[in-house]
């Protein structure tokens, strides 16, 4: 095998522009995405917990939804399918005049799909708080409003650091599935690079070096946040 | 103060409570008690409606807790309830346990929850563990926060769901002493405790439940000496001779 190696590439013009707006694209869907993500989860999570059946219901078909039909499709169904199912007017501005096509849509699927999985976490958090705690705060005086903000959200979200550490991790990761409606994101470009240079070891090693990169760090901050939300002498269950 | 009648409660199929009906007036104390699975605790969260039941009525203090759009939340400021396993809320210290609803249900200001909640830690003796967490806490000093937590809010009356079971035995005491302490003070008391030297000394009845039905309604005097049915004697030859 003769490979002629050239990690040197990789620093070159206009490789390593590349490489970074490719790093560029990859935080902005990731990270707009897991902000999506957060705020659909946290809410179709805490539907699912609550007293009122038709809420509980659609929040429970959500999640069912979105967490089993495979990302790819559901990205292909945004891009493809979804702007021919619009009112016309609004298909053909999705079309032609929507700005970052490809960015809005990756972040809208990467972003409804990663809520399905948050929502499972925020729920599963709730449930483990338990029913006696939850009695106590009503007991106490508390409405559900205020039960849900004082005590049951910000038990459950100490609880969940920990898995959710893990969908951020995958957030990342998936955002690489944006390269098929062409986003330009880390993946893509380093797939651009092997192209133009046949480099491809030296182009792939350094997607996944930043990818490992990207996690260490966010790892890193997760656990920082773990141990200053700690509750003192609170495992979680009893 | 509190009127249950006919009260039933089915979960699904399984009748958990039968026709109950018994009475707490303002200022008096009556202990529940009963073999496990006899339905006492489901009893007393039916009093402040953390049990929904499908028949019969409770009225505490003239509200209809029964009623459908009763306000449950309202009522319940008014009602203490001390649990089993304490239930203190463990993200917050025991100031925050303590002052938490006293701000956000009865509005009070900062200063007054918080002088509240330091005069009655002082008579708990708890006054050095305000700034700590539950979890730093043995079980007897959280059951006397919790005690605390539902004191603060000025009830009109107080519920104990076996507050002493959870405890190991050289804890029940200083847990017990509070209680009798409270229903000194004239509180109106509806207690579910096994402990039957604390209902000798404070309870004006004892309610003896079996079954899902009230058994045994009566003065504490005569339920000891003279128990009428063959299931409380039965209960109190049980958990008097150990
Ligand atoms: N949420 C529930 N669903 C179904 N059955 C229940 C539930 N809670 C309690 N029970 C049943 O109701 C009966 C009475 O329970 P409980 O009121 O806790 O009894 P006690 O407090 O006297 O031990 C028990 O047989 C228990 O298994
Ligand atoms: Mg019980």
């Amino acid at each position: 095998m003769d490979y002629n190696w050239n990690w040197g590439v990789l620093f070159t013009d206009p490789y390593l522009d590349w490489l970074v707006m490719g790093v560029q694209w990859t935080f902005a869907v990731a990270l707009t995405a897991w902000v999506l993500a957060l705020i659909v989860g946290i809410l179709v999570g805490v539907g699912r917990t609550l007293p009122s059946r038709p809420i509980a219901f659609i929040c429970t078909a959500y999640v069912e939804l979105f967490r089993n039909v495979p990302l790819l499709v559901q990205m292909f169904l945004w891009y493809f399918v979804m702007p021919e199912l619009v009112p016309d007017d609004m298909g053909r501005w999705i079309k032609r005049d929507m700005p970052n096509p490809e960015y809005v849509t990756a972040v809208i699927a990467l972003g409804l799909y990663t809520a399905s999985r948050v929502a499972e976490q925020v729920r599963a958090g709730i449930s483990a708080v338990g029913q006696g705690l939850t009695n106590a705060s009503y007991a106490n005086g508390f409405s559900v409003a205020q039960t849900y903000r004082y005590i049951l959200l910000p038990i459950s979200f100490r609880l969940i650091v920990p898995p959710m550490t893990s969908e951020f991790l995958t957030i990342f990761k998936n955002s690489s599935l944006a390269l098929t409606i062409g986003l330009l994101e880390l993946t893509a470009q380093s797939q651009q690079i092997a192209e133009y240079t046949f480099n491809g070891f030296e182009a792939y090693t350094a997607a996944t070096v930043i990818y490992v990169c990207i996690a260490l760090l966010a790892t890193i901050i997760m656990q920082v946040a773990e141990r200053y939300t700690r509750i003192p002498g609170y495992m979680g269950s009893r | 103060m509190i009127e249950i009648e006919n009260l039933s409660k089915w979960y699904g199929d399984f009748q958990v409570l039968t026709d109950c009906s018994t009475k707490v007036a303002k200022g008096e104390v009556v202990v529940v008690c009963g073999p496990s699975g006899s339905g006492k605790s489901t009893l007393i969260k039916c009093v402040n409606g953390l049990e929904p039941a499908q028949k019969g009525s409770i009225l505490v203090d003239g509200t209809e807790v029964t009623a459908r759009g009763a306000d449950l939340t309202k009522l319940r400021a008014r009602i203490g309830m001390v649990f089993q396993h304490f239930e203190l809320y463990p993200h917050m210290t025991v100031r925050e346990n303590l002052c938490l609803a006293q701000q956000k249900v009865l509005d009070r200001s900062r200063d007054e929850a918080v002088a509240k909640a330091e005069t009655l830690l002082n008579r708990v003796g708890l006054t050095q563990h305000i700034d700590k967490h539950p979890g730093a806490l043995s079980g007897g000093q959280q059951q006397r926060v919790a005690i605390s937590r539902a004191l603060a809010m000025d009830p009109i009356a107080m519920l104990f769901d076996e507050p002493t079971s959870a405890l190991d035995p050289e804890m029940i005491n200083e847990v017990l002493d509070v209680m009798v302490e409270l229903a000194s003070d004239g509180m109106t008391m509806m207690v579910v405790t096994h402990e039957m030297g604390f209902a000798r000394k404070v309870a004006d009845r004892v309610v003896f439940m079996d079954a899902g039905a009230i058994v045994e309604d009566r003065p504490t005097e005569q339920f000891f000496s003279a128990p009428e049915s063959d299931r409380a004697k039965d209960f109190l030859s049980k958990i008097l001779n150990h």
